[in-house]
């Protein structure tokens, strides 16, 4: 009886969610206001009430999944009995109203954490951020119960199977990166309410700061992740090999990206000089709104693409107001309460603050023309002025310069001082890895490539100019030290954080650079026998063959890879995969991965006479991309762990401190 | 004490005109850049009527008419007709179709116009899932004079005509 009320328990379970929103939001608020503690005390029971209750409902969504109940609309749209486990658990997210229930978890969880390490701050500023984080998951648990409800029913007439999930969804990709990116996205929350509640309380010093940086930095972690995870996941599953196309959904994850790591680089100044406050705030507006926006473009219907599940526009039209509403009232909030705030502070043109004003400043730029590109044509497209699209030459045209002028100051800015920093300190210290990053990074291309390619110089002595003054750095801060390990130890880790995060750009660019230069593409027509020769590579189709798989078939192609004349062999074997339920094809490419090339096999079409087409490519540096990615966010999250922040998280003991809050209750309730 | 403060009030508006140069520079190269790389949408019968550009990078589209995709038996070259049920467009494409490429459904081709009236396309685009036609090519087909029903329904009987040609032929691959 309860099994098959599990729907019905989801739905209510998420009312009464809302409900605790509703309540986390307007008493905390009105009671910090009002100065009245008792009301501020609504605000961290409720918080992790909403989490529980938004949890059970995403339980039991997760349960008729599992369950095969296909009397749920969303369960018959989406899933299939044939589906692997794995698969239906993961095709939870794999539908707009499932996913955005998971937004909605992620939303409540990111606030019952925040409500939980937050036991130094004023009480004030509690009450204020959880409340403001209250607002926002009202807002998003109404969306859900007013346009997307996941557990509606079919019923008298329930279908005997389901659907299926789009085979292209049916993959670790999928299983890993929306949560990854959700996470991201959602996390921005908590520094938004950060920011809003410092407008609200009038206070914003370093110790607030020092409370926003972790919560930055792991939001800015899980989007890099998010982002990375993405960019592979096309790579290898939409079968030609692209790893980033420019496409408005990506660019809405690359949005809130950009202006995240303008507001971790400005927070850093906020924290340490007390200064860009105002833009502090501004940015932490920026980056949460544009991660909404992204939430609009991809759910909204206005972008066809494979993550725009629905077209409805009523659902639209509710992020849409969603959007405005936060938007507007969040930067009325920070044009009326800016002033307050804001504090001037002196700098030199030559010093840390006013590179890392540089770096928010090309940041903005970027963000400026990827937004620009992405929203044009849908504003053309809606004021009926023509239907139109922006391609990747646009996006590239602009974005690799502003990468590279942003570069030239990145090289510097772990060198310099804060305040002022004398150029001839500078010269003294960079002179070596600027001429040695010219000469080295024209020089390698030339050396291990067949072709110099002036892209790929640039690119590594981009990524040269960034590693190097870095390595400098680190001899010019352990050389005092009695031995190397002691100096290095002696290092924080938000240091290490910084190193770590920069070193992941160099990367990055490193892969981008090559792989966008020295990939090596061909399209041919193959059957059992012939061979074709790719970089020095030479791929034999021996046989074509074909298996079942568990809810899918598939014609499977059998590759010998032979390097020049080497006498070791490996074979690859990529399929064509047709999935009997939604009678959809799918290719699943063959990799053979490796750290300075990928090789690439994809089966294209069937052309009859026993041939296919075939799409084989040499992929050099392919991975440095993501595992630059990867870095980045190892250097965010080692950054969170550093020892300032950790003083604050650990201070008390938890149950101790609900003891005193209790008492404190008793005491206000008293008096 | 006044004086300090014209030279701040100075130096802010310096400042301040220096943003405001630096912003139109970096909004003029970005319209610039935007205004060189759009690709316009056309459908068949605005390409008939000489309304598309020639040897510029163009979107079209429309649906796959049947019976028109030719394979060269030597290469990967393909040619097929894009059609609007009024006018067609010719399309030669090299290379590899997406999956969901299928006679008389939506695709969007993007490439350019040859003088010779056909187009040279070096991306076909067809959709995601079993749902989905192309924006610009249900638009294009609703100017065209068909309703969204009409076309709806073409699609699907030449869906299954594709499937029912294919199960006849001897299929190739037994499971």
């Amino acid at each position: 009886m309860l099994i098959r009320m599990i729907p019905e328990i989801g739905h209510f379970a998420l009312v009464i969610a809302l409900l605790m929103a509703i309540v986390q939001s307007v008493m905390p608020l009105a009671g910090a206001a009002t100065r009245r503690p008792l009301w501020m005390a609504y605000a961290r029971p409720m918080a992790a009430g909403q989490f529980l209750f938004v949890a059970i409902a995403y339980a039991c969504l997760t349960a008729s999944y599992m369950l095969d109940d296909f009397s749920v609309m969303n369960v018959a749209n989406n899933s299939n009995s044939m589906l692997p486990w794995y698969y239906k658990f993961s095709a939870v997210w794999g539908n707009h109203e499932g996913s955005v229930l998971l937004w909605s978890l992620m939303l409540a969880g990111w606030g019952y954490f925040a409500a939980r390490y937050s036991r130094e701050l004023p009480r004030d500023m509690v009450a204020r951020v959880l409340g403001v984080l209250g607002l926002v998951c009202v807002g998003f648990l109404l969306f859900i119960l007013v346009t997307s409800n996941p557990f509606e029913r079919i019923l008298p007439h329930m279908p005997a199977d389901g659907s299926d999930l789009n085979p292209l969804l049916q993959d670790i990709g999928l299983i890993l990166h929306p949560p990854m990116l959700y996470m991201g996205y959602v996390g921005f929350s908590v520094v938004f309410a950060f920011a809003i509640a410092a407008l609200l309380g009038g206070r914003l010093d370093a110790a607030w700061a020092r409370w926003a940086r972790p919560w930055t930095n792991l939001a800015w972690a899980f989007l890099t992740v998010g982002i990375a995870l993405g960019s592979w996941w096309a790579y290898y599953e939409l079968g030609w090999g692209g790893w980033w196309f420019w496409d408005p959904v990506e660019n809405a994850s690359l949005l809130p990206w950009l202006t995240g790591t303008a507001l971790m680089h400005s927070l850093a100044v906020t924290e340490k000089r007390g200064a860009f406050k105002s833009w502090t705030l501004l940015l932490a507006i920026s980056t949460f709104s544009l991660s909404l926006l992204g939430t609009f473009l991809v759910r909204s219907g206005v972008l066809t693409s494979v993550h725009a599940f629905a077209n409805d526009p009523s659902r639209g039209f509710f992020i849409l107001v969603l959007l405005g509403i936060t938007v507007g009232l969040s930067l009325l909030i920070f044009a009326l309460r800016a002033p307050r705030v804001s504090h001037k502070v002196g700098f030199t043109w030559l010093s840390r603050d006013a590179l890392l004003l540089i770096n928010n400043i090309m940041l903005v730029i970027m963000t400026v023309t990827v937004l620009m590109g992405t929203v044009y044509p849908l504003l053309l497209d809606a004021l009926d002025l023509g239907k139109i699209s922006v391609g990747p030459p646009y996006f590239n045209a602009l974005f690799v310069p502003l990468t590279l002028i942003m570069v030239v100051f990145m090289g510097m800015g772990p060198i310099s001082r804060w305040k002022d920093t004398s150029a001839s300190l500078l010269v003294q210290r960079l002179w070596v890895a600027a001429a040695v990053s010219v000469v080295l990074g024209a020089a390698l291309p030339l050396i291990f490539a067949e072709r110099w390619s002036a892209p790929v110089a640039i690119g590594l002595i981009a990524a040269l100019w960034i590693v190097l003054p870095m390595l400098r750095d680190l001899y010019d801060k352990t050389r005092h030290a009695s031995s190397i390990g002691a100096g290095l130890k002696k290092l924080s880790l938000a240091y290490w954080g910084m190193q770590l995060g920069h070193l992941g750009v160099a990367v990055t660019i490193v892969g981008i650079a090559v792989v966008s230069n020295y990939e090596i593409e061909r399209n041919v027509r193959m059957g059992p026998g012939s061979s074709v020769e790719v970089a020095g590579y030479t791929f034999t189709m021996t046989e074509l063959t074909s298996r079942r798989g568990a809810n899918f078939l598939a014609d499977r192609a059998v590759i010998e890879v032979q390097r020049g004349d080497r006498e070791r062999s490996f074979t690859m074997n990529p399929e064509k995969r047709l999935y009997i339920a939604t009678g959809m094809p799918m290719t699943q490419v063959a990799l053979r991965p490796g750290f300075f090339r990928d090789l690439y096999v994809a089966m294209g079409e069937d052309l009859g006479d026993g041939t296919w087409a075939m799409r084989v490519q040499y992929k050099p540096f392919v991975r440095w991309m993501w595992l630059g990615g990867l870095l980045m966010s190892i250097g965010g999250v080692l950054a969170v762990y550093d020892k300032r922040y950790r003083r604050m998280a650990t201070a008390p003991d938890p149950e101790e401190a609900a003891l005193q809050a209790a008492s404190g209750k008793g005491k206000e309730a008293a008096a | 004490m006044t004086l300090s403060l014209t030279q701040k009030r100075k130096q802010k508006l310096y400042v301040i005109l220096g943003l405001l140069v630096l912003a139109s520079i970096a909004v003029g190269l970005t319209l610039y850049a935007l205004r060189a790389n759009i690709n316009l949408f056309f459908s068949p019968i605005q390409i008939a009527a000489g309304e598309a550009p020639f040897e510029r990078q163009i979107r079209a589209g429309g649906m796959v008419k049947e019976g028109t995709v030719v394979r060269n038996p030597d290469s990967l070259d393909v040619e097929f007709y894009v059609t609007d049920y009024v006018d067609d467009l010719r399309v030669h494409y090299s290379g590899i179709l997406p999956d969901l490429f299928r006679e008389g459904q939506g695709v969007v081709v993007v490439g350019q116009l040859q003088h010779d009236g056909y187009l040279k396309a070096d991306q076909v685009l067809a959709r995601h899932d079993e749902n989905y036609m192309p924006p610009e090519v249900a638009q294009a087909l609703v100017d065209a004079g068909y309703k969204p029903e009409d076309f709806q329904q073409k699609a699907e009987a030449a869906a299954k005509r594709a499937e029912a040609s294919a199960s006849n032929g001897a299929s190739s691959s037994a499971y």
